[in-house]
């Protein structure tokens, strides 16, 4: 065997990590200027919400009457609303809401949704039968309509709020493991695994549920966004958070009367949400980049 | 003579499709002593591979089935054994390795806790112990550099590279049987050539019997210790590797060998056998081979061939030899 060293091989530089599939992706997404700003916005947001209570001296539930709808200034950086309360403040505690909203419910909807997504593609016949359809169905309503009809039965509230997101969106994820899964269960070091004597369980565990990750993690960064503005809608139609919670949807309902005498009332939790949103679709996008196979070598 | 490594009578593997029922392997008979390498050849769908999966147990089912015969190994039947069981002899008694070693590796882990799954799952070695049994394996079978190598990923190599990576990772429990199913078809002449030269070495050292299947004639005269000749889903002609070769009786084997392209002589158009493997399951009587046969006759067409007896140690499925 003396002639092997005529194989190519990659050669590795002294400097260089080990090259790993993820630390590959990671290379790819630092390079990614838009997701770059996706994690700088998030992180902002991240940060206002973990240190809410020490950047202002307001509290989110109390105001003034005398000072209500002020214009921005220097004692309340984006006004206050028709309670006089302080509209930063707000804004930034309903930033703990909704990123808190958006990530449960995602990690809850993947969770079950990979776990049934598993089990329908691996041991199809009668288990996809019984899973797929319940997708079908769960489909067939607009998802922000059965969100609405969950939480109309579990009574409004935040907590129900969040329950209704993560259940409305479990075929989302179901069906793209299961794809993944179907794809997956034909390669050939599914059958290798087989062969060197693995159980079901370690086959599905160790070696297609890695597999199915990437785009798991793209989707769910996405699902973020989309979780974030279900729990929005929910909050403006009265079925989410409850005042005086600061909740951005309700934000936008409760001040939406005051639109013409205090837009800012109105804009800043709006925009608020448009920036977490996009904040996530970008890095959403940067990570499918990273972690398309197709544009690995 | 002792008992047989692996003694398969008579196994039947169907298929069950919307078309109907499809005798991938109708039949088939085959002996592998213990360390002997026994090469199995035959065109494209005539149920080599379908064969050493049912050896396997693993014929993806549905749509496939062994709906009958016998598969004994070291005297144990395995048709009828547990699913626990199968997983026990399954890459510690019987490995296997497949053609194509570019996706035969989980790409998600590093070559050493693929070597090393296998160790842990049937000795319950240590993480510890199953790395350093990975490296001393991929010394074993020819990788340079094994310490750095066990810890890189399978995109990291070569097609020949882990091709090696696959045979150490079935070689590991030192199993008594190795399926090969076109262990070389997917890599260039020189890499065949070592992979070849491995499992030749592999099968001397560790007295590993090896079932070899491929539709290459180089190979296994390269190899091989008997051929075993399947068309169609049956054996038609099986016999030491020297006078199979040398003096092929039955008109498939005729064929295949005339197909091979010779270094002297002048240079004419290769010769191909005329026609199609049939469909499975679409001839019903006489000799599957019969419609692409020129010695066939009307017994040929109407009447199925046993496979007997035809000279020393060789037994061939053709009228022709009655």
């Amino acid at each position: 065997m003396a002639e092997t060293h005529v194989e190519t091989v990659r050669v590795q530089q002294p400097d260089e990590p080990v090259s790993s599939p993820w630390r590959d992706a990671w290379r790819t997404l630092r390079k990614n200027r838009m997701a770059i700003a996706g994690f700088v916005i998030i992180f902002v947001f991240v940060l206002l919400a973990l240190l809410a209570p020490y950047i202002t001296p307001y509290a989110y539930d109390k105001g003034e009457l005398i000072d209500k709808n002020k214009p921005p200034s220097a004692e309340h950086w984006f006004g206050t609303d028709y309670n006089g309360r302080d509209v930063f403040t707000r804004v930034i505690y309903g930033a703990q809401i909704s990123l808190r909203v958006g990530l449960f419910s995602v990690i809850g909807s993947v969770i079950a949704g990979t776990f049934l997504g598993l089990l329908a593609g691996y041991y199809g016949r009668w288990v996809d039968m019984i899973i797929s359809r319940l997708f079908d169905i769960m489909l067939a309503f607009p998802s922000i309509l059965l969100a609405i009809a969950i939480v109309a039965m579990l009574g409004p509230s935040l907590e129900n709020a969040l329950l209704a997101i993560a259940i409305v969106n479990i075929p989302t994820y179901g069906r793209l493991v299961r794809s993944r899964v179907l794809s997956l269960k034909e390669e050939e070091f599914v059958m290798a695994a087989k062969a060197i004597g693995s159980k079901n369980s370690r086959i599905i565990l160790q070696h297609i549920l890695p597999n199915s990750l990437a785009p798991i993690i793209v989707t769910g960064t996405l699902g973020i966004a989309t979780a974030i503005l279900e729990a929005a809608a929910l909050g403006f139609l009265g079925l989410g958070a409850q005042p005086p919670q600061p909740e951005w949807g309700l934000m936008l309902s409760d001040s939406r009367q005051y639109i013409q005498k205090a837009p800012w009332t109105v804009i800043f939790p709006g925009l608020s949400i448009m920036l977490t949103v996009l904040g996530f679709n970008l890095i959403g996008d940067g990570l499918r980049d990273a972690l398309d196979p197709r544009m690995k070598h | 003579m002792s008992q047989p490594l692996l003694e398969i009578e008579n196994l039947q593997t169907h298929f069950f499709t919307d078309r109907g029922q499809i005798p991938a392997v109708d039949g088939v008979s085959i002996r592998v002593n213990k360390g002997e390498v026994v090469g199995i050849v035959g065109e494209s769908g005539c149920g080599k591979s379908v064969t050493s999966l049912s050896v396997m147990r693993l014929v993806p089912n549905p749509p496939g089935k062994i709906v009958g015969g016998s598969i004994r190994f070291k005297g144990e039947e395995l048709v009828a054994a547990s699913e626990k069981r199968m997983r026990e002899l399954r890459g510690n008694e019987i490995a296997m390795i497949f053609q194509e070693p570019m996706t035969s590796l989980n790409p998600v882990y590093t070559i050493g806790d693929q070597i090393g799954e296998v160790i842990r799952l049937h000795t319950g070695a240590t993480k510890k112990e199953a790395r350093q049994r990975s490296i001393d394996m991929l010394k074993k079978v020819g990788i340079p550099r094994a310490e750095a190598i066990v810890d890189e990923y399978p995109h990291q190599l070569s097609g020949g590279m882990r091709q090696r990576v696959m045979i150490a990772m079935a070689m590991a429990c030192n199993p008594e049987l190795l399926i090969a199913d076109e262990p070389t078809t997917a890599l260039d002449v020189t890499i065949q050539a070592q992979i070849l030269d491995l499992m030749r070495q592999l099968n001397r050292e560790s007295e590993t019997a090896i079932m070899l299947i491929t539709h290459d004639l180089g190979v296994v005269a390269e190899m091989c210790h008997r051929v075993v000749v399947m068309y169609a889903g049956n054996v038609v002609e099986e016999g030491d590797v020297r006078s199979i070769l040398k003096e092929p009786k039955h008109p498939y084997t005729i064929g295949l060998l005339h197909s091979l392209p010779k270094l002297e002589g002048a240079r004419k158009r290769l010769y191909s056998i005329p026609g199609n493997v049939p469909i499975p399951g679409s001839l019903t009587v006489g000799c599957r081979f019969a419609p692409r046969c020129e010695h066939a006759t009307d017994r040929c067409r109407t009447e199925m061939p046993e496979l007997r007896p035809a000279g020393p140690n060789r037994r061939t499925r053709c009228w022709l030899y009655d």
